[in-house]
């Protein structure tokens, strides 16, 4: 076993698996330095997690946008990142045109409501626009065109938000209802609207479940993805599918936008750039095509960069830690590509599909 | 998709009306327009931005009058006149709900000046039926145009995006021949007075007249005919030749002299991006592997040759910790080989990825090196946020010292001309044979024994090479290096414009940076709107001439196959505002 093994392995995997077997080693050696100097204790491990998971929560209902569209398309829909961005920033217009107007403390549940409902339709609407001018005349060209397509897409609408609304960031209003915290036992605190951005992505997260795994719509568009020709023959719109995976899958970006922007407060045009990479990241890692895997991916991917930084490298020396998390998602992006390409759930191969 | 029974022309007007119309709407908001007032084409007639509104206009027209191509030419040209009233109706309406709506406060461009310029200074019913009547007009305009001969339509196009161009650059042309003796003269009288004034109304004749001629004298000459070149026998074409490179060393020398410091400045820009356009041109263009993370090779470059050359090193505040202090020439033949390297090194790990993963994992690395760059962790080697200063530049002895806009140019034109030398022997020699296989198809190219790894490998150092080539000059030019600019942008921007210029194109890669990096530079309003229009560009380009303005001919070939025998030749009239727009 471990000869053959040798005897196929080029130059090319040796080095992989030495930078792997680097990182891994780092990681341990940081994990361990950093646990044995205490300095964090067990509440604080808490709080990162928590945050982690609601993070996570937002990128995993983005990760299943480009999950579902890949699963069809077999194309990285780059623009879907500033669908997200779209919802957060439409979203920020209501709920302040709400707060002044005093209607938001009055019904909380009401405006929170209405907020969500304009971001998912903006979300949609500006999906819905990409796929019939920018995809849908492609989608017979080289792999190449549609992919440039979307780049050119993702840059123009980060534009020209930024040019029609202004450059300056944005604060989201402070929403009373959701502001404090609630004690769990003793020491561990958590914030409340970190339970309403976990609760909110898992019931979304069922409810897509539900919806392709139960009704005809979510049929139709699993026997797409198997294979758009064959589909075709058994009676299913494929053009009509693909819109309505696409509607989906902003739908949820839009409610991601609005979570997200609860969470952080500060909106610009540019918010969508990286959470896009990293909800990418999120549907690689759980295989992409696969929507229970993008769920674990984005869930995994948020824990991991709230608690990795700290748990890695502060035991290391490194300073300011927390400016590299970005950077760990990316390796884990790379690793997870080199070294299974298929992610935690897939059966999908980079190589073959992609 | 329109294979039922074909639509009624009104239907049809109506729906690219529309899209015109948002354009039109998308331009006036974000703020295009009005920003683009200030400056004239033709002086005191015609602005920036209501040409951007005209080309829009005529554009629609001329897209509903093609897409009726079939029908009798009275319905087109009606149909070509509802499509311009649609958006001159919705452009009103826009002026109507600003104040009541107080749109102001969302979008930020819907201000007085916006509608001034949109109404043309007029109120209520006027306004109205100006607007209509300019719209229509226009649009009519538009759908005449596939109607003309072709031996009308080709100079009229011709001309028309000449003066626009000429219009735009007015400024420059006048900096740039002022210094020729006797130039003043005539060009006092071809532009307006003061600087953004563009064309005077003699200037627009003179440039209308003589872009016509030529391109209809072009016209006349049968296809085929042979060149003056080619009646020459060997001997005098040599010396031709000989007399050709001669003239167009004499220029280069000569060029920073009459541009001035600032234009050498833009020039020396453009050089830098044909530099990484030629690199990226081998990964994307040849060897058709997608790198949204080029910007890292820049980076690298540009990092290694300041760490080697600055002389800010110590303990202090804004130094860093240590640094050889070495001459700037040795540095920059370090940093093309550490760039190399990286190049190697970060194209191992994406060996087996194709397509949409090399892209994401490519971007990936670029976004790792630039927040690297910038963190607290590496501070005290690289300067964290607070960047390098006091890099080396490049001396000759103690003759020449390549510290100035001017004489840099020298340099960035030299490494150009190597560049560009390299990519065009490699592009038919084995190797870039085998590149164009790869990008064909992987699994064939494989077959057909091509070892997969080191051609992949080889791309990568090369485009590499040329980046960080790029990114030691950049470093050299600007004296220092901040992580701010090695963002994505950068990448974006090398990748555009091998996009516009055609993929895998050499005089393509020139033709893209001059116009995605020089006008932008030259025109100040553009900044602002620079990646917006990045953006509609990459779309806009492979929607309808994905090969390119300077297409390879073989990608030419390939790309029109698929989609069928009509696409094959595109129109004479769409070459021409294809680049006009490039150029906007």
């Amino acid at each position: 076993m471990l000869r053959r093994f040798l005897e196929r392995a080029t130059l090319t995997d040796v080095f992989m698996w030495f930078v792997g077997g680097s990182i891994v080693t780092l990681v341990v050696v940081g994990s361990y330095l950093t646990l044995r100097q205490g300095v964090y204790t067990t509440r604080h491990w808490f709080d990162f997690l928590v945050f982690g998971l609601a993070q996570g929560s937002v990128y995993a209902l983005i990760a299943l946008g480009y999950t579902l569209v890949y699963g069809i398309l077999r194309m990285i829909n780059f623009a879907h990142s500033e669908v997200f961005m779209s919802g957060a920033y439409i979203g920020f217009f209501v709920i302040t045109a709400m707060n002044k107007s005093g209607f938001l403390d009055d019904n909380p549940l009401v405006s929170l409501s209405a907020l969500f409902l304009v971001a998912m339709v903006t979300s949609v609407v500006i999906a819905v626009l990409l796929e019939r001018i920018a995809y849908r005349p492609l989608r017979k060209s080289p792999r190449l065109v549609p992919l440039i397509t979307a780049i050119g897409a993702s840059f123009f609408l980060q534009e020209a938000f930024r040019t029609m609304f202004g450059s300056a960031s944005k604060g989201y209003p402070d929403v009373d209802a959701l502001q404090g915290s609630w004690t769990l036992t003793g020491e561990f605190i958590i914030q409340k609207i970190q339970v309403l951005v976990i609760v909110a992505g898992a019931l979304m997260m069922f409810l897509l479940y539900l919806f392709v795994m139960r009704t005809k719509t979510g049929k139709a568009m699993r026997a797409v993805s198997e294979d758009k020709d064959v589909a075709a023959l058994m009676g299913i719109d494929v053009d009509a599918i693909i819109v309505r995976t696409f509607v989906i899958g902003a739908a949820l970006a839009g409610a991601a936008g609005v979570l997200y922007s609860l969470m952080f407060r500060q909106i610009n045009a540019y918010i969508g750039f990286i959470p896009g990479i990293k909800a990418f990241t999120a549907a690689v890692l759980g295989g992409i095509g696969n929507i229970p895997g993008a769920m674990l991916g984005g869930l995994f991917l948020g824990i991991f960069e709230s608690v990795g930084p700290i748990l890695f490298l502060d035991g290391l020396g490194v300073a300011a830690p927390y400016q590299l998390k970005d950077v760990i998602a990316f390796t884990m992006l790379v690793l997870v590509l080199i070294f299974r390409p298929t992610g935690i759930l897939g059966e999908r191969l980079a190589t073959t599909k992609a | 998709m329109d294979q039922g029974k074909p639509r009624h022309w009104l239907a049809v007007a109506l729906q690219l009306g529309a899209t015109g119309g948002l354009a039109a709407l998308l331009i006036c908001l974000v703020g295009m327009v009005e920003e683009f007032s200030k400056r004239y084409i033709i002086v005191d007639l015609l602005e920036m931005g209501q040409a951007m509104l005209l080309l829009i206009l005529i554009a629609t027209g001329y897209m509903t009058a093609r897409r009726l191509a079939d029908r009798p030419p009275r319905e087109q040209l009606l149909a070509s006149a509802v499509s311009g009233l649609v958006p001159a109706v919705m452009l009103f309406a826009l002026v109507l709900l600003i104040e009541p709506l107080n749109m102001r406060s969302v979008f930020l461009n819907a201000s007085p000046g916006l509608v001034d310029i949109l109404t043309f200074g007029q109120t209520g019913g006027a306004a109205l039926v100006l607007m209509a009547a300019a719209g229509t007009i226009q649009a009519l305009a538009g759908g005449v145009v596939p109607h003309l001969s072709p031996r009308t339509r080709a100079p009229l196009v011709q001309a028309i995006a000449w003066v626009g161009l000429t219009g735009l650059l007015a400024d420059i042309l006048r900096v740039t021949f002022t210094n020729i003796p006797g130039a003043i003269f005539v060009l006092g009288w071809m532009f307006g007075r003061g600087s953004g004034k563009g064309l005077s109304i003699p200037g627009v004749v003179v440039v209308f007249g003589l872009v016509a001629y030529a391109t209809y004298r072009r016209q006349k000459r049968p296809a085929g005919a042979p060149g003056l070149r080619s009646r020459l026998d060997g001997r005098k074409a040599r010396l031709v030749n000989i007399g050709l490179w001669a003239a167009a060393a004499v220029i280069l020398y000569l060029l920073p002299k009459l541009l001035g410091p600032y234009l050498s400045e833009v020039t020396n820009s453009v050089g830098l991006f044909v530099l990484m356009g030629l690199g990226l041109n081998i990964v994307v263009g040849f060897a058709g592997l997608l790198d949204l993370g080029y910007v890292a090779f820049y980076a690298i470059g540009a990092y290694v040759v300041a760490v080697l050359t600055s002389t800010a090193v110590g303990s202090e505040a804004g130094q860093i910790v240590w640094g050889p202090g070495m001459s700037f020439w040795l540095a920059l033949i370090i940093a093309v080989l550490i760039s190399v390297l990286a190049g190697i090194i970060l194209g191992v790990p994406v060996l087996n990825m194709r397509g949409d993963y090399l892209a994401i994992v490519t971007l990936g690395f670029g976004e790792i090196i630039r927040i690297l760059a910038g963190s607290d962790f590496l501070k005290p080697y690289i300067g964290g946020s607070q960047g390098i200063v006091q890099v080396g530049v490049g001396r000759i002895g103690g003759l020449v010292t390549f510290d100035k806009p001017q004489t840099v140019f020298y340099v960035v034109v030299a490494a150009c001309a190597a560049a560009g030398f390299i990519s065009w022997r490699l592009r038919d020699s084995r190797m870039g044979r085998t590149w164009k296989a790869l990008r064909e198809d992987e699994d064939v190219a494989q077959a057909m024994g091509i070892h997969l790894v080191s051609t992949k490998l080889l791309a990568f150092a090369t485009g590499a090479a040329f980046a960080g080539l790029s990114g030691a000059l950049f470093a050299s030019k600007i004296g220092s290096v901040y992580p701010h600019s090695f963002k994505l942008l950068v990448s974006i921007n090398v990748l555009s414009l091998i996009i516009v210029g055609g993929m895998g194109s050499l005089p393509g890669v020139f033709i893209g940076a001059l116009a995605l990096v020089g006008l932008p530079e030259l025109l100040r309003e553009f900044s602002e709107y620079r990646l917006l229009m990045y953006g509609a560009l990459l779309i806009v380009m492979m929607l309808t001439r994905p090969e390119g303005l300077r297409p390879e001919a073989t990608r030419r070939r390939e790309l029109h196959e698929s989609t069928g025998p009509e696409a094959e030749a595109p129109p004479a009239g769409m070459a021409a505002p294809g680049e006009a727009s490039a150029g906007d």
